[in-house]
């Protein structure tokens, strides 16, 4: 083997002390802590104690599945909502106009989810801006609960994830060769045809990593949840917020923080086995 | 169906008419907010009691505007430092990593590689907690072994910046990385049989080539950092960021000058984007 240069090392360090330091140790630290038990006599042991604590909880494994589910869900409307917005982008409207359109698809992400969530509180409230829009046109009589329910923390998390999806599959749908479907189109094909034959399997590695994407924004998601969801519609990082800001009880928490690990992870490599992609792509 | 093909009135009307409602969806929440900045009422949403300043200025017992209130002003300028430092140490370490995995050849790279994108799949709530517990008891080992008071172990600014910075030199990897790509590796030999040392090639040639990279990822960095709360929730101290100060006041005490906050966010990224598109537009 060649001799290293120093320049090797120098470029090697400080990236192994950020991933050991932040990443590893940090992660396995968690795990370890997960395990860990403090007694009525105060000494700490290892136990399965807080995850038999998950498993005994209603409340805690419900949510639990809720929120898998729930983040499921989200994904894929983001991805009905926003697929044919990419494909405007892209293929129907002209050149010189798609570029700015694009650029207000950005604006919402850069100005962050706090302040978007908080202007969908305003819009949703008992007393905002669709309840009142909806009286004065006579469509209703009294305010309708739109906030602080599974509606509205629907809405939340889809309107903050959905467009991450959009520029992933821009790019997918861009190096789609327009003959392909003027071709398909000739040969007699229907618009669904054309659609579930072509365009969709074209722009699956696109779908893939927006889909994914998503899916880890929603999942690891507390402001929409918190702000625009009820009481009822609770999400699992609020209950490792709880367990660490609320309760102190950080060894529990430590043991929810993995099981979310887990479930995200688990469902990504799933997504990522069934389209046949690498996770390398998805960053890119 | 796309730009080339003929296709039914019906069709391109219903297909525009939904792109126009995405669009109404996506700008309906930061309207609301700008336009209610200016209400004359101490309540969040409608009625509309007429224009009004007072929520940017005014300093009276029932109403304290966006910029005579000292916290708020303590927050934003807290997130600006908080920001520059994440943007700075994200971009020196995310630049070298991209140096690494694209230049050099090593064992463990895949691995090592793998590492470095896992904050992209971790949930950012994950992320904070783990690094929480870590660094307290850390900071616990070391005071009560050797009385060493590291003060940037426990929650405040600086842990802020290092769990913001465990995630952002990820991104920044992956944008400068990108254009590294691009880069033509017969400039570095010529340098190398010139005899160059492998530092000066770097600093003379490479890191020049990848240098709108790196500014670009610097404001990436920024703009993440100055709206990231996940994270953020679980290592701040007694000094509050932005989105945690705005998130308490929506949870505890909202009044206006949430929205005249927002309103400064939405105006300041909406002319930057502005600006950017049209400097991009002039290059080409």
């Amino acid at each position: 083997m060649k001799k290293r240069s120093g320049t090797f090392y120098l470029l090697l360090v400080p990236v192994l002390l950020w991933l050991v330091m932040l990443i590893v140790v940090p992660h396995l630290d968690m795990f370890f802590r997960s395990f860990r038990f403090e007694t009525d006599e105060g000494a700490m042991i290892f136990s399965l104690n807080n995850y038999l604590a998950f498993f005994e909880d209603q409340i805690y494994w419900l949510t639990f599945v809720k929120t898998a589910l729930y983040s499921i869900g989200v994904t894929f409307l983001a991805f009905v909502v926003t697929f044919p917005v990419a494909f405007y982008l892209t293929k129907v409207i002209a050149k010189k106009y798609s570029s700015f359109m694009v650029l207000l698809l950005l604006i919402p992400i850069w100005i962050g989810e706090l302040v978007t969530i908080y202007g969908w509180m305003i819009l949703l409230s008992d007393n905002g801006v669709i309840n009142n829009f909806l009286i004065n046109i006579g469509l209703i009589d009294t305010y309708l609960p739109m906030l602080y329910n599974n509606f509205s923390m629907t809405i939340g998390l889809l309107y903050m994830s959905m467009l991450f999806m959009i520029v992933p599959m821009m790019s997918a749908l861009e190096s789609l060769d327009d003959s392909l479907i003027e071709a398909a189109s000739d040969l007699g094909a229907s618009k669904w045809t054309i659609f579930y034959r072509i365009v969709i399997p074209y722009t699956t590695p696109g779908i893939a990593s927006g889909g994914i994407i998503v899916f880890m924004l929603v999942i690891g998601d507390y402001v929409a949840p918190n702000i625009l969801g009820g009481k009822s519609s609770l999400w699992f990082t609020e209950q490792i917020y709880n367990k660490f800001l609320a309760t102190f009880n950080w060894n529990e928490g430590a043991a929810f923080g993995f099981l979310l690990l887990m479930l995200s992870s688990t469902i990504i490599w799933i997504a990522l086995k069934l389209t046949g992609q690498k996770l390398e792509k998805v960053g890119s | 169906m796309i730009r080339t093909l003929p296709c039914s009135r019906l069709y391109k009307v219903g297909y525009s008419l939904y792109i126009l409602l995405f669009y109404i969806f996506l700008i309906m929440p930061l309207v609301t907010i700008c336009v209610l900045a200016f209400n004359d009422s101490n309540f969040i949403a409608l009625p509309w009691n007429g224009f009004s300043l007072d929520w940017f200025f005014a300093d009276t017992d029932d109403r304290l505007g966006l910029f005579k209130d000292p916290d708020l002003m303590m927050s934003v300028w807290t997130s600006v430092e908080t920001g520059f430092f994440v943007a700075m140490f994200s971009t020196i370490v995310g630049t070298i990593a991209a140096l690494l995995f694209e230049e050099e050849r090593f064992r463990f790279k895949g691995l090592l590689y793998f590492l470095a994108l896992a904050p992209l799949v971790i949930p950012g709530v994950v992320l904070g907690i783990s690094i929480l517990l870590t660094s307290t008891y850390t900071g616990t080992y070391m005071e009560e072994t050797f009385g060493w008071d590291m003060e940037f172990l426990s929650p405040g600014f600086w842990l802020v910046v290092i769990g913001q910075f465990s995630f952002g030199a990820t991104y920044v990897m992956l944008l400068v990385g990108a254009r590294l790509k691009k880069f033509d590796k017969v400039l570095e030999e010529a340098a190398l049989s010139l005899r160059a040392t492998r530092l000066e090639v770097i600093r003379l040639i490479t890191l020049p080539f990848l240098r709108p990279a790196i500014i670009g990822a610097f404001v990436v960095t920024f703009l993440i950092s100055f709206s990231n709360f996940n994270t953020t929730i679980f290592l701040i101290g007694s000094d509050p960021t932005l989105p945690v100060d705005l998130y308490s006041r929506i949870k505890f005490s909202s009044t206006p000058v949430l929205n005249a906050v927002s309103f400064m966010i939405v105006m300041f990224i909406t002319f930057s984007a502005m600006i950017s598109f049209v400097l991009n537009r002039k290059k080409i």
